[in-house]
């Protein structure tokens, strides 16, 4: 399909519009898109389409891919429930309380989108390594963290905090507080209080953090491959496995593997947006 | 700020003892989570002292590093800021078929691992690429090269700055644009004089954004990088390099410019926050409960 036909396909309005340059800025949109994201995003499923299945079984079977995919996704799993914890935490009280200091900690929230994940890779690494400020008190109670999927696990819970505070912090700050007094009046205890009427009203929100977080850390690579140590089958996630296939100039077996990650990541990301148009037309249905 | 006075009919002393714990366990949590891995950077950097911190920045390949890493974001930067203006008059100007399906696509390089687009790139213009031939015979380098490097990070900060306009202009609507229009201004007149003004701040949140992931992106480049000292490294890349050969001042100190610049886009984005109370970071304001333009008409 050219482009001209897909921009001739998102057809124009019923409404009467008036504003000049729907033309323009619309065909260099979808160009600028298809030239930059959807040709090169299909280079890769081209590129892996050319493999037969049994290829593919073989490609995505192997010990070693598997391995990274249990870890990939099982510390990315761990890694998300970690921030929906401490992240809903941090929201309220960076929302509801004041404190000396409370301004600062909230701008320091979006450190990890900030900072390169090459630099907070080797400060963790550094951080955690046996010698390190923080190994160091952790190696007499026997935990390793650098070189271990523990390591992955911390790696991606700095990376992805931010995603579970920053989807909270709108909602706590809309809450009704008349209803946390109605229930507290009723002679509701403070625990009582977050289960039945705090909870559930973030709930959707924490869902769609934590899920967001989810697929950050999936993909995530600069902050992982120092900690991680890299050990095939044991420390080794999925974008690095990817790395080396493609430094062994296997690409259509890279391919394969991009391909299922994409899948997993992309499956990942129409369930967000399918949650949060739920949750979009029933706020308006209350309304 | 909104009042915080405690509820009636509680014990006050419970009340603040659970809040004072909350309170503890969030600072303790952040300090040993954020702060501790930004001070160890820094901390690093100068283990040996100022003299070998600035000997280090003076190094010829991390001076190299440090142009690629600013002629890369100084292309990908102002060509994302091009397509999200234009993506953000046609998205919110025009009623048209289709809308949310493009949004979808604009933002599909969020949930792309790093890794992945710089893959894709090398198996467009690799040496084994569909174009590869082709350009070998023309004797034009894409991938191991700066093109690459340029594609790679366009390609990851592609949304930044869109998802920044979009619902910035639709908040604002078309009305004034409309009036502009009926007093004979021409298209190019009416961005620059009325819509262009209602969202540089806007306009500017995105662009710090996206040069902070621009300068500081490693997964993708690394790909497409070839790790060509002096040429083809960025000072994410670099840092790599020299953390693998165990000169770990080297390493840090380089870290530490890009901690800097982490440290200068997060206080400028708390600034423009504190003036502009409707910028919030695009990725997570998608999900908040009610966005106010879901309003009905």
């Amino acid at each position: 399909m050219k482009i001209g036909d897909a921009a001739r396909l998102l057809r124009r309005p019923r409404r009467q519009q008036i504003l000049p340059g729907f033309g323009l800025t619309m065909g260099y949109t979808v160009t600028y898109l298809s030239l930059i994201v959807l040709i090169p995003l299909a280079a890769v499923v081209l590129s892996a389409y050319g493999l037969p299945l049994a290829r593919w079984v073989s490609v995505l079977a192997a010990p070693r891919v598997l391995a990274s995919f249990r870890l990939s996704v099982g510390a990315s799993l761990i890694a998300a429930l970690v921030n929906a914890v401490f992240g809903l935490l941090i929201a309220w009280v960076l929302t509801r309380y004041d404190f000396p200091g409370r301004r600062l900690l909230d701008a320091l929230v979006d450190l990890p989108f900030a900072l390169p994940t090459a630099v907070a890779g080797i400060a963790l690494t550094t951080l955690y390594a046996p010698g390190g400020w923080l190994g160091r008190l952790l190696l007499p109670l026997g935990i390793k963290v650098a070189f271990t999927p523990l390591g992955v696990v911390v790696a991606l819970s700095f990376i992805s905090l931010p995603f579970v505070v920053r989807t909270l912090q709108p909602v706590i700050a809309d809450l009704d507080q008349d209803l946390e007094r109605a229930a507290d009046t009723l002679g509701a205890g403070p625990l009582l209080v977050f289960r039945r009427v705090i909870f559930p009203a973030l709930l959707p929100a924490l869902i769609t953090g934590s899920a967001l977080a989810f697929s950050r850390a999936l993909g995530e690579y600069g902050s992982v491959i120092f900690i991680a140590g890299n050990i095939p089958q044991v420390s080794e996630i999925v974008p690095l496995v990817i790395m080396t296939k493609l430094e062994q100039f296997q690409y259509r077996e890279a391919a394969v593997v991009a391909v299922a990650m994409l899948l997993l990541s992309f499956a990942m990301m129409f369930m967000v947006n399918a949650a949060q148009l739920a949750l979009q037309r029933r706020h308006l249905g209350k309304r | 700020m909104r009042p915080r006075e405690d509820f009636p009919g509680s014990s006050g002393a419970a009340r603040t003892m659970g809040r004072v714990f909350l309170i503890g366990v969030a600072v303790l949590y952040l300090a040993v989570f954020l702060l501790l891995p930004l001070i160890t950077v820094f901390a690093q950097a100068l283990a040996h002292g100022v003299v070998d911190y600035w000997q280090a920045l003076g190094d010829g390949d991390a001076l190299a590093a440090m142009r690629m890493t600013l002629t890369v974001a100084a292309i990908s930067v102002p060509l994302n800021t091009v397509f999200g203006v234009a993506a953000a008059w046609a998205i919110s100007k025009f009623e048209f078929r289709g809308k949310g399906f493009l949004l979808t696509l604009i933002d599909l390089p969020f949930a792309v691992s790093p890794v992945i687009a710089g893959l894709i790139f090398v198996l467009v213009f690799g040496a084994r690429g569909w174009f590869g031939e082709w350009l070998s015979d023309h004797d034009f380098k894409v991938i191991f090269a700066m093109p690459g490097m340029v594609l790679a990070t366009t390609f990851i900060t592609f949304p930044f700055i869109a998802r920044e306009l979009i619902p910035l202009m639709q908040a604002q609507g078309r009305d004034d644009e409309e009036a502009a229009l009926s007093m004979g201004a021409g298209g190019w007149r009416i961005f620059r004089v009325v819509t262009l003004p209602n969202v540089r701040w806007g306009m500017l949140y995105g662009i710090l954004l996206c040069n902070a992931r621009a300068m500081g992106e490693f997964g993708a480049v690394s790909v497409v990088s070839g790790h060509i000292r002096g040429e083809t490294n960025t000072l994410p890349l670099h840092v790599e390099i020299l953390y693998n050969e165990y000169n770990f001042v080297g390493a840090f100190a380089t870290a530490s410019l890009l901690a800097m610049l982490a440290l200068l886009t997060l206080a400028l984005k708390t600034l423009l926050e504190g003036s502009h109370p409707e910028l919030r970071s695009a990725r997570t304001r998608k999900a908040s409960a009610v966005p106010p333009r879901l309003a009905p008409r």
